[in-house]
């Protein structure tokens, strides 16, 4: 047993050279060490200020109520300090920094505030509920005006109607309407590319379908919204007149399509890496025992590589599930709770690239959107968790096998 | 002693380097120390209108240079309170909650200037024969309770809505206004901005929308009865600014209260005099009738 060699013995380095050249390597190291932890920190950072700005929501304590207590002005200003620093909703420094004109000025706010709501709706129940408690964010209520409970995203309104299942159902139709398009022809065009395709073609193939990643979704939103909605009308609204549904022209059908070209260089790629990545001995014994070249990739290559196009699969649903520019564009965004397809459809990603320019930083629809945002990725991340399981037992299944 | 002969020479040309730098840095510093930066920020409606103005202005008095940026007119009065933004542009009345913020930030109200009209404007396709509509029908149309075009003399079929997005002050203005405060259909279908709602109008025969004043083929603009029997009025410049046409909106500047003097005020004087309203009509918005064009 020899003792191990420093490497930079064999670059001829001696005595004071070695020394500086380890010098260097452990500041390579540090420097190194730093960039990989600073990325995991930013990460953390991003959960927690996400979470943090979801959490009061989360937590039961933000009051969404229209109809809020208010007290005449000089009422307000009798009220001892306490009192009147919880009524005005302010902290102890900021109470303590404020002079009286400008407490009286926000005393006098509150009461134009409530003095401004409109009679026949200060008088509506549901004035006085707090529209951002969770029964109101998943449960259907019949608001005023309705005839029957529903599922309602209003979010600037004098009721402010937080109703999250309209917009977690418009981001799973346009994802699997997505994942319909995608995976036939990322998965056939992988298999093609990695077994089937001569050799000369094959890179420029796989070049042509990775370009595809770089089109700006922006371009492919517009795409859709001016030449692909119009299309697909006709044929969507003969489908829709003979099922007799609701139809429109820009819907989920549209954009789960464009989201569709999107994801497919995603699915491509890591559905290709997985194909060729299993020994090539499999398929040389294959066609030894006689299959011919299609045989051997559909049932040897296919299963071998089955957990790595699984994977593929759930990091285009993440994919698609992100995806905003496209849906934004072109889906109509309208909340409908519906499955319907060719109905317009509204995602959680779209809302919160739509909405959250106007919501008053700290307020209920700011909290409600980050709420929303944290949902999102609540169910990418349990996807790519439950991916990770079914590849693990896949894989553990072959272990035995081979 | 080559060596030191020639260091000598690239010394001197060192040092004359140094020199001129510093002579440029110190002219700089004097430049800007007369300069004046005004920031900007606010709704995206109006940031044409603004950059039109600021390029204007800065051409008056090149001491001012104007920063203009959008991202809404809450993101604007956001940085108005957090004292990044001098102005905040708003395309709708500030909010309680915005002037809230705007106490705790400055122990008074943000101050507000009211700078241009704007008229909110009904598309339909050009198909569509339909010549006025009032309010009431409008009510009713957007709220989902009219649900077809026959009864009021409109073609075939249901009728398909088109609004603004839900962050935007022209679908606030127009759910106040038009709706009575009541919600939108749910079926409404939002479009990123004007030019996005007429393309969408365009296309579809059933289609109703609303938006800003845009050009744009295959619409046609609805004229506006503000009830069943007065006159139908189309958004044209006399109408909207004699009040006739109903649908119409200030659009605001909102400003810190502690810099209400100086550069920003006089620039504000500027916009709402008449060289700067002339700038409002030519960029498609409608100027302030005269007679508030003299209020501070």
């Amino acid at each position: 047993m020899t003792p191990p060699v420093p490497w930079s013995a064999g670059l001829g380095l001696t005595g004071r050279g070695r020394r500086r050249q380890r010098l260097l390597d452990l500041l390579l190291e540090g420097i190194l060490l730093t960039v990989s932890l600073s990325s995991l920190l930013m990460l953390a950072l991003i959960f927690l200020f996400v979470g943090r700005e979801a959490m009061p929501v989360a937590l039961g304590r933000v009051n969404a109520a229209l109809v809020q207590e208010a007290l005449p002005v000089a009422d307000a200003l009798k009220l001892p300090p306490e009192r009147l620093q919880e009524y005005l909703g302010l902290t102890g420094p900021e109470f303590a920094r404020l002079n009286t004109a400008a407490i009286r000025d926000l005393a006098l706010l509150k009461a134009e505030a409530a003095s401004r709501i409109p009679p026949a709706i200060r008088d509506d129940p549901d004035a006085r509920a707090n529209t951002a408690s969770w029964r109101y964010l998943l449960m259907p209520h019949q608001w005023k005006g309705n005839d029957l409970p529903a599922f309602v995203w209003q979010p600037v309104s004098l009721i402010r109607k937080y109703n999250v299942v309209p917009i977690v159902i418009g981001s799973l139709k346009v994802s699997l309407v997505a994942l319909v398009t995608a995976i036939p022809l990322a998965l056939a065009a992988s298999l093609y590319v990695s077994q089937l395709a001569p050799r000369r073609f094959r890179h420029a193939f796989k070049c042509a379908i990775e370009l595809l990643e770089s089109f700006p979704t922006v371009v492919l939103g517009l795409l859709a919204l001016i030449v692909l909605s119009g299309l697909l009308e006709p044929p969507t609204r003969a489908v829709a007149e003979f099922f007799a549904i609701p139809v429109s022209r820009l819907n989920a059908c549209v954009a789960g399509i464009t989201v569709g070209l999107a994801v497919i260089p995603v699915i491509f790629s890591v559905a290709e890496q997985a194909l060729t990545s299993v020994p090539r001995t499999y398929c040389s014994a294959a066609l030894a025992l006689g299959a011919t070249r299609w045989q051997a990739a559909w049932q040897v290559l296919v299963p071998a590589a089955f957990p790595g196009l699984c994977a593929a699969v759930l990091l285009g649903f993440g994919r698609a599930m992100g995806e905003t520019m496209i849906v934004l564009m072109a889906s109509g965004n309208a909340a409908l709770p519906t499955w319907n397809i060719f109905e317009p459809t509204r995602t959680m990603s779209a809302t919160i690239a739509a909405e959250m320019a106007e919501a008053v930083f700290g307020g209920h629809h700011y909290r409600m959107l980050f709420l929303v945002g944290t949902l999102l990725f609540a169910i990418t991340f349990l996807s790519n968790l439950f991916a990770d399981l079914v590849i693990q037992r896949i894989k553990l299944r072959w272990s035995h096998i081979t | 002693m080559g060596e030191s002969g020639s260091i000598a020479p690239q010394r001197h040309r060192l040092i004359a380097v140094i020199v001129t730098l510093l002579t440029i840095a110190f002219q700089g510093c004097h430049a800007t120390e007369s300069r004046v930066d005004i920031v900007v920020k606010g709704s995206d409606t109006m940031i044409i209108l603004m950059k039109q103005w600021a390029q204007a202005y800065s051409r008056l008095d090149p001491r001012v240079s104007i920063q203009v940026t959008g991202g809404g007119t809450g993101t604007g009065m956001a940085a108005l309170v957090n004292r990044t933004t001098s102005i905040c542009m708003a395309s709708r009345p500030i909010r309680t909650d915005e002037i809230e913020a705007g106490i705790k930030a400055f122990r008074q109200r943000p101050v507000r200037y009211e700078v241009a009209l704007d008229a909110i404007v009904l598309y339909v396709n050009e198909v569509n024969r339909i010549e006025d509509l009032n309010l009431a029908q409008l009510t009713g149309i957007f709220t989902g309770q009219v649900l077809n075009w026959r009864p009021m003399g409109g073609p075939r079929g249901g009728i398909t809505l088109y609004s603004r997005e839900s962050s935007s002050g022209t679908y606030e203005f127009f759910k106040e206004h038009v709706l009575q405060g009541r919600d939108f259909a749910a079926r409404t279908q939002t479009m990123p901005g004007t030019a996005a709602v007429l393309a969408a109008v365009a296309r579809d025969p059933t289609g109703i929308g609303y938006g800003g004043v845009g050009f744009g083929s295959g619409v046609r603009t609805v004229a506006i009865r503000s009830a069943p029997g007065e006159p139908a009025v189309l958004p044209t410049k006399e109408a909207v600014m004699s009040d006739r046409y109903p649908l119409w909106r200030h659009l605001y500047l909102y400003v810190n209260p502690a810099l209400d003097h100086g550069p920003v005020s006089e620039f504000i004087r500027w916009i709402r005099s008449n060289e700067g309203q002339q700038i409002v009509e030519q960029v498609g918005y409608f100027p302030l009738p005269p007679d508030t064009h003299a209020a501070p």
